[in-house]
């Protein structure tokens, strides 16, 4: 499976996102933001980082890039992109998925690892994983706290569109598993379509024992199974 | 023409940098109640009229300047500022 990965000016996941592609198995290629051009690829990562220096908010800037506009038409497909911290925060941005990031509400870069519980195995991102299944993987972000207004929330958990929350080790959602006041302890989403993903924290930097997990390797495999599992 | 844009936090989005600034004034002995942070811009747009300036200015404030999910704008022209 060919799996593309966006660079922007101040990505600097992008090679490790890149690194966890070829892990799984899969072959990775860059999407470069200036080019509309997606050279076939099967899905799309957006990685973490600070796309444009935060100038004005977080993903703001990125979500006018000319390789989003080809991003947009590749989910409007159903192709399956995942947006990861400054990644899930362009895809609000660009109004792919629903809600925003708010800056932490400890005020703190908030860079430790987390645990997520995995809500739904209904996307092309967590077909491997289980309901309930708890990953460990690292956070680090200023701007994670997640927002959306009441009748968005409620229809994020009517249809069970929350992907991941954070929870203590057993799977509890506590205030204390909450690294940056997001509602709900909401750590990711999707959207209505559910090809669409974003999470704060990080699975490409969880994929191999040296450090620290291998948790964040499930994400990256439940691309590759067929997509006929999903709505499952 | 110079158009002035004020962005803010609606007033239901937490503002813990407001708070964090409240609290450091009033422990100064400043008896401020409240303090919410935004974000100001000055656009020169080349408009013919104060109209198509305050139209210009305002969609570029809902589309790129703020994010309607979680902020506010406020568009000011400059002689409405000089009244």
């Amino acid at each position: 499976m060919k799996i593309g990965v966006v660079v922007f000016p101040g990505s600097n996941c992008d090679r490790d996102a890149h690194g966890a592609v070829v892990r799984a198995g899969q072959q990775a290629v860059w999407l470069w933001h200036g080019s509309a051009e997606l050279e076939g690829v099967e899905a799309i990562i957006l990685p973490g980082g600070f796309s444009y220096g935060d100038y004005l908010r977080t993903g703001a800037i990125a979500r006018f890039s000319p390789i989003m506009e080809a991003v947009r038409r590749f989910a409007a497909q159903g192709g399956p992109v995942l947006g990861i911290c400054n990644g899930f925060q362009i895809l609000c941005e660009a109004g792919l998925l629903p809600g925003a990031l708010l800056r932490n509400a400890g005020l703190r870069f908030v860079s430790r690892p987390v645990y997520l519980r995995v809500e739904t195995a209904d996307t092309p991102f967590t077909r491997a994983c289980a309901r309930g299944q708890v990953l460990r993987m690292p956070v680090a972000h200023g701007e994670g706290n997640y927002f959306a207004d009441v009748a968005t929330l409620a229809a994020l958990e009517r249809e069970h569109r929350v992907v991941f929350r954070y929870t203590d080790a057993a799977g509890n959602v506590t205030a204390g598993a909450n690294p940056n006041g997001s509602r709900a302890n909401i750590a990711g989403i999707c959207n209505r379509e559910r090809n669409v993903v974003g999470l704060m924290p990080h699975p490409e930097r969880a994929i191999e024992p040296a450090l620290g997990s291998e948790d964040g390797l499930a994400l990256f495999h439940s691309l590759t199974l067929a997509s006929a599992a999903i709505g499952a | 023409m110079q158009v002035r844009v004020y962005v803010a936090l609606k007033k239901t989005v937490l503002d813990p940098q407001g708070q964090a600034i409240q609290a450091a004034l009033a422990r100064q002995g400043h008896a401020v109640e409240a303090v919410r942070q935004g974000k100001f811009f000055e656009l020169e747009l080349a408009a013919d009229t104060a109209e198509a300036a305050r139209q210009e200015a305002e969609t570029i404030a809902r589309d790129v300047l703020s994010n309607p999910v979680i902020e506010e704008f406020r568009v000011v022209l400059p002689e409405a500022e000089s009244q």
